[in-house]
């Protein structure tokens, strides 16, 4: 048995435990939904009871005390985008994380400065 | 990093200002959609585990909580840093159908789409050209040129690919940076054409 397990730990089986075990189960965030590029931010709340994070929650906490995308946390953190949702709407119910919505870029109501600015960039890698 | 490096001592940073942009990259598999990722930004793993479930399963009073199975999917995901407070995110996703969940959420807010075509295989990206033409989000085709592979004028790519004669196709090679460059920028001008394009002519 062990020996079976073991042809598949790899690096590439990622960490060693269903990720949803991470979320209790669960497959959806509490709360509203946010964009994958939504900017997450720590508030300055205290944690009040430690013990209702997991080690996962802590590791999201420390990254976005400078304002970090909701993709660039699943990345660092490695772990599923879904399964980061969850614990980022857990966060956000105890009042220790804000989301901030992307600037809408709807096809009709463009930004044209910050599509000047993109270019501008871009010309300039 | 560009959000790693000093410490802070304190929680709260505001966010203020700071510009996420969306780009898709749709193509089939093995057409070059990590290479292209890579030869422009700092290419990052990422991953999705997305359950899937029996859609004609009533959700009942446990929502959230469901026995489930999972499918991971890994996706192209790149950043370039264009400015501290502007960022541009690139994700690459496969252009089957069977993926079109993901870019239900991705598309949102997008600023528009590569689609990026192997002109051996050209019939791969109808998915994704249907797909962003029917959401109206703005797209360019990128035609990816291997070396020794057949090239195709572009006005035989566009026919073939029943586009309209204002969509920009451009050639690349997606292993350099700089016609990675250039396909984003040509995107980014499309869309600011468009924009123009779409001030309102006619009233109401």
């Amino acid at each position: 048995m062990a020996s079976d397990d073991e042809l598949w730990l790899d690096a590439q089986a990622g960490p060693v435990i269903r990720p949803y075990a991470l979320t209790q189960g669960r497959t959806r965030h509490s709360g509203e939904a946010f964009d994958l590029v939504s900017t997450v931010t720590a508030t300055s709340a205290r944690v009040d009871d430690p013990g209702a994070l997991a080690p996962e929650h802590v590791s999201v906490l420390q990254l976005v005390r400078r304002p970090t995308t909701v993709v660039d946390i699943a990345s660092d953190v490695d772990l599923p985008l879904g399964v980061v949702r969850i614990l980022l709407g857990d966060l956000r119910e105890l009042g220790l994380i804000a989301i901030k919505a992307p600037v809408p870029m709807k096809a009709r109501q463009v930004d044209k400065n910050t599509l000047r600015e993109v270019l501008h960039g871009l010309r300039g890698l | 990093m560009a959000y790693g490096g000093s410490e802070y001592g304190g929680g709260m940073v505001t966010s203020r200002g700071h510009r996420a942009i969306k780009i898709l990259l749709a193509g089939g598999f093995g057409v070059g959609k990590t290479t292209l990722v890579g030869a422009v930004s700092e290419i990052r793993p990422l991953r999705t585990e997305e359950p899937l479930t029996e859609t004609s399963r009533r959700v009942d009073s446990t929502a959230g909580v469901e026995r489930k199975t999972t499918t991971t999917v890994a996706m192209d995901f790149g950043r370039i840093t264009l400015r501290d407070d502007l960022v541009l995110y690139l994700f690459g996703t496969p252009g089957q159908e069977r993926f079109w969940f993901m870019w239900d959420e991705l598309a949102i807010g997008a600023l528009g789409a590569v689609v990026l075509a192997d002109t051996r295989r050209l019939a791969d990206c109808f998915p994704a050209i249907d797909y962003f033409e029917r959401r109206e989000i703005p797209f360019i085709v990128a035609l990816n040129v291997f070396d020794g592979s057949r090239r195709y004028s572009i006005e035989d790519v566009r026919l073939a690919l029943d586009l309209e004669p204002g969509l920009p196709i451009v050639l690349c090679d997606a292993r350099h940076r700089e016609s990675a460059k250039e396909i984003l920028i040509a995107l980014v001008e499309h869309v600011l054409a468009q924009a123009d394009a779409d001030e309102p002519v006619f009233p109401g």
